[in-house]
């Protein structure tokens, strides 16, 4: 066979271009520069590592760019456990400057490890802050908080003439046999935190025997939030087949329609209060900046934000809430609650635990 | 010797490109977990593999992808010829149509197909839910394309005169099937039943949510031992079996394809269509339509149908509503997602066409040693890896490597389509290696004695031939690029977000609105996947030259 050594070096070295121009093309915008660089623009970038329910008015997050002259980046890679476990993982190199969506049930872990710098924030009262603390050594701030709770759908109970439940005990009830699901434990957020109030309602390891009775009276698990919600609850778009939900408090203020109340209430007896906090990352790159975007959270203008964006209740308890919050969104006044530390003490023997104990 | 440094240079590219964004993040990731407190142990090996659960998670995940590749395969063959060897109005947007499927994010596929077999939904009667049959028919409602597409990209441009021929001697149609067709397509049978058998290994969030939290998988296992528990020894064990599960699927699939490659007759003009004729196309139609209708559309329907459903009845809010940001749930209106998705599916189809046809070409060489061949064939199966390789082991894995200067792209957009890119590949090789590897090496032989230059070989040759499979696979690149999330997930930018992630971040919050806008946005997916598709398939090479 004949060769032509130039016609196959010229395609190659084509193919070759190709392929450079694709790596550099793609990004569209330029790759972030390497994170601890002494360089003095490496003050000018912002790296935020959040969870993936994170969102702010554009507007909101375009005024903090121009206020601050910071080049922000935004990166989301999961949900509270998988940042939290992100972390930890590259704390020789840290992922970011600030990180944002650390809830109470992995914040014992972050504070644990280290993984979290000391910060004072100025933009919080302190009353909120006390009400609100992971521990006393300030690392963690609170941004904003939400109580998960079972919901009922009120429309079916009266259709069926029966009373809403209202208590953890009432649902191992055998009037309420087969109308509750909730998502599992070890894939989904809420369903944790579902886990953790029945510890604080039960105690450990009391919570055990209480999941036993659930099962026997036909709890059924869920995937995640989006599967019981909105495929087997009832009160939903989706109407599932089961009247009894795990949901947030909120939940019900975004079933109403044309300004009717809702078909849905949350019991307010059988929440966890759930905190999302912030933190500026130890070793980042960038510790001002981090400090600015936990203080910028904090502002009235991302306070009063968060409602509408995140469907949580902003930290800074004097904020003004949506009209419908206030009719529809009641909080618990006795959440069940559970120190952050012992929560990451024994989180994950309680999920091996409860998926043996409901899963098998 | 300039011939030898060019193919090996052709090789080096794609491996240098896996090496760096595959291999070296999860072997570092798998690593950690032998050396948890420095010195190397196996004691999470010992404690993984005592855990009866563990056994029962490895049981489910072979049983449901075996089934799921046996079920596709069977029909997934009808199907290619039905809507590759025949020719009847319409045809393209059944193949469209198909594909569609492909590129929906699992979330939405798990609500919908739920939605359909429980108690209260239209099939609830039938009591599906959490059965192994639906399970399995999600995986074909997946992976149906996948079969559809490689086994025809092969068949389409088989020269029918073999079979005439055989059948002009007296061959019963039956005896033409299995003795011409059916060893004529083998490799590529081969080729898409371990695609399928590894996409429905690693199926994530379809199989949990249809069969129940009992039906775990390794992927499922992994999912919560590293993002939940970050616990890298269990997580590395289970790692391993995943490799051992794909490896081995990888060898029976390349000693297949291996044992039953040849050269075939090859033809790229549309002579081996032939007009629809109910006598000869009766059957195999009405399994495909069966499949296509009761399988692929009825989901999809309810798709739509819960994209159309407003508070007031039946109307188009939901879709007015992708033009803003969804009453706030959403950080940029979906039309900018639209953007971002189309950006970096294209940035990533251009990278997996690129990469993929060079490891074609290299693959498709036949060394004159065994050593050679062996060479060749390892090649082959590492770029196939990505996809049976859980997404959270290469996405955890990236954040320990690429994260000093000058690969410091933790937080730069350059991942997504470089992670997409990675699943889009093994497609894109999947559909040219079969077209390739059935050229009649004479045919390059002749042509280089003639006179042509190996390059003009390889243009007139191999690219004439690839023609139509090139069509195919940019649209399979382009639309597995679109719809990819699970390594996407791991890199999203909540300020930058592609059309999947939000449709999973909206069908996350309550309320109609935001369902219906998800499902909506969902709707909107499968439309530019199809439009694209039907786009790829007009895609017509250069006529080529037959013997």
């Amino acid at each position: 066979m004949s060769t032509n050594p130039k016609g196959r070096r010229a395609a190659v070295a084509a193919l070759v271009t190709v392929t450079a121009l694709a790596l550099a093309s793609c990004g569209g915008t330029p790759a972030a520069s390497p994170s601890g660089a002494s360089t003095s623009s490496a003050s000018q970038k912002l790296t935020v590592v959040t969870h993936d329910s994170f969102n702010l008015s554009e507007e909101v997050l375009a005024k903090f760019k121009a206020d601050s002259g910071l080049d922000v980046t935004f990166v989301a890679p999961g949900d509270a456990g998988t940042v939290t476990n992100q972390l930890v993982l590259t704390k020789d190199s840290p992922l970011g400057d600030v990180v944002f969506g650390i809830d109470n049930t992995f914040a014992g872990r972050a504070l644990a490890e280290g993984v979290i710098a000391p910060y004072a924030a100025q933009g919080l009262p302190a009353a909120d802050a006390d009400a609100l603390k992971a521990d006393d050594s300030g690392r963690l701030v609170p941004i904003d908080f939400g109580d998960v709770c079972i919901n009922a759908d009120t429309a079916w109970f009266e259709a069926n003439g029966k009373a809403v439940p209202a208590t953890l005990d009432d649902l191992v009830k055998p009037e309420y046999a087969d109308l509750l699901v909730v998502p599992n434990a070890a894939s989904s957020s809420p369903g944790l935190s579902f886990l953790v109030a029945t510890v604080g309602a039960k105690g450990d390891p009391g919570w055990v025997d209480y999941w036993t009775q659930l099962k026997a009276n036909g709890v059924l698990v869920a995937k995640d939030w989006t599967e019981a919600y909105t495929v087997q609850f009832s009160g939903s778009s989706g109407k599932g087949p089961r009247p009894l939900v795990l949901s947030y408090s909120t939940s019900p203020a975004f079933e109403v329609v044309d300004g009717a109340a809702p078909p849905t209430a949350s019991l307010l007896q059988t929440c966890f209060r759930q905190v999302e906090y912030a933190g500026v990352i130890e070793g980042a790159a960038n510790p001002e900046g981090a400090q600015e975007f936990i203080e910028f959270l904090l502002s009235p203008e991302v306070q009063a934000d968060i409602p509408g964006q995140m469907y949580m209740y902003p930290a800074v308890t004097s904020t003004e809430l949506p009209a419908e919050w206030v009719q529809y969104a009641p909080l618990s006044d006795a959440p069940f609650t559970v120190p952050a530390t012992e929560i990451a003490e024994k989180r994950d023997g309680w999920i091996r635990t409860w998926t043996s104990t409901v899963v098998g | 010797m300039t011939r030898r440094v060019g193919w090996t240079l052709a090789g080096a590219i794609p491996l240098a490109f896996l090496a760096v964004f595959f291999a070296w993040p999860v072997a570092t990731l798998v690593g950690r977990g032998f050396f948890p407190d420095g010195p190397f142990t196996l004691d999470g090996f010992a404690q993984v593999f005592s855990d009866a659960r563990t056994w029962r998670v490895i049981r489910t995940t072979l049983a449901q992808a075996a089934a799921g590749t046996v079920a596709a395969v069977l029909l997934g063959i009808p199907g290619a010829w039905v809507l590759y060897r025949t020719r009847f109005p319409g045809r393209w947007l059944v193949r469209a149509i198909v594909t569609v499927p492909f590129v929906l994010p699992s979330v939405v596929v798990g609500v919908a197909f739920k939605s359909l077999v429980i108690s209260t939904g239209p099939l609830g009667h039938l009591g599906l839910d959490r059965s192994f049959a639906i399970i399995v028919a999600s995986l074909v409602f997946f992976n149906y394309a996948v079969v559809v597409r490689t086994v025809g990209g092969l068949w389409a441009s088989l020269d029918p005169r073999v079979e005439q021929a055989a059948s002009v001697l007296g061959a019963s149609p039956g005896r033409v099937f299995w003795t011409i067709t059916i060893p004529a397509l083998a490799p590529a049978i081969a080729s898409a039943a371990a695609l399928v058998f590894l996409f429905c290994a690693s199926a994530y969030g379809v199989v949990m949510v249809l069969g129940g939290a009992s039906y775990g998988t390794i992927e499922t296992e992994i999912w919560f031992l590293t993002t939940q528990l970050l616990d890298l020894t269990g997580a590395a064990a289970l790692s391993i079996v995943q490799l051992v599960v794909v490896g081995a699927a990888l060898i029976v699939s390349s000693r297949l394809q291996a044992s039953q490659a040849r050269a075939q007759r090859l033809r790229t003009d549309e002579s081996v269509e032939s007009p629809w004729t109910a006598r000869r196309d009766l059957g195999p139609t009405i399994l495909t339509a069966t499949v296509v209708v009761g399988l692929l559309l009825f989901p999809i329907a309810t798709l739509v149908q819960r994209s159309l459903t407003t508070a007031s009845g039946l109307g188009l809010d939901h879709y007015a509503n992708l033009a803003s940001t969804g009453g706030g749930t959403l950080s940029v209106p979906v039309w900018e997602a639209v953007g971002n998705s189309l950006r970096t599916a294209s940035a990533a189809t251009v990278l997996a066409l690129v990469l993929g046809l060079l490891v074609s070409l290299v693959v498709s060489r036949s060394p004159r040693n065994e050593v050679g061949r062996r060479a060749l064939g390892l090649l082959d199966a590492a770029f196939m890896l990505p996809l049976g390789v859980s997404a959270v082991t290469v996405g955890f894995g990236f954040l320990i490597t690429l994260n000093r200067p000058p690969l410091d792209l933790r937080s730069s957009l350059v991942l997504v389509p470089i992670a997409q890119a990675l699943v889009a590949l093994p497609l894109v090789v999947r559909v040219l290696l079969p077209v390739l590897r059935a050229i009649d090496p004479r045919l390059r032989e002749a042509a280089a004695v003639l006179g042509a230059s190996p390059g003009k070989v390889l243009r007139d040759i191999d690219l004439a031939f690839l023609g139509r499979g090139l069509g195919l696979a940019t649209g399979f690149a382009f639309a597995t690029a679109l719809g990819e999330f699970g390594a996407t997930s791991f890199l999203a930018r909540p300020d930058q977000p592609t059309l999947p992630v939000v449709v999973f971040r909206l069908i996350g919050r309550p309320g109609l609105e935001n369902q219906g806008m998800g499902f909506a946005a969902a709707v909107l997916l499968a439309v530019g996947c199809a439009v694209v598709m039907g786009l790829a398939e007009r895609m017509r090479p250069q006529e080529a030259m037959t013997w």
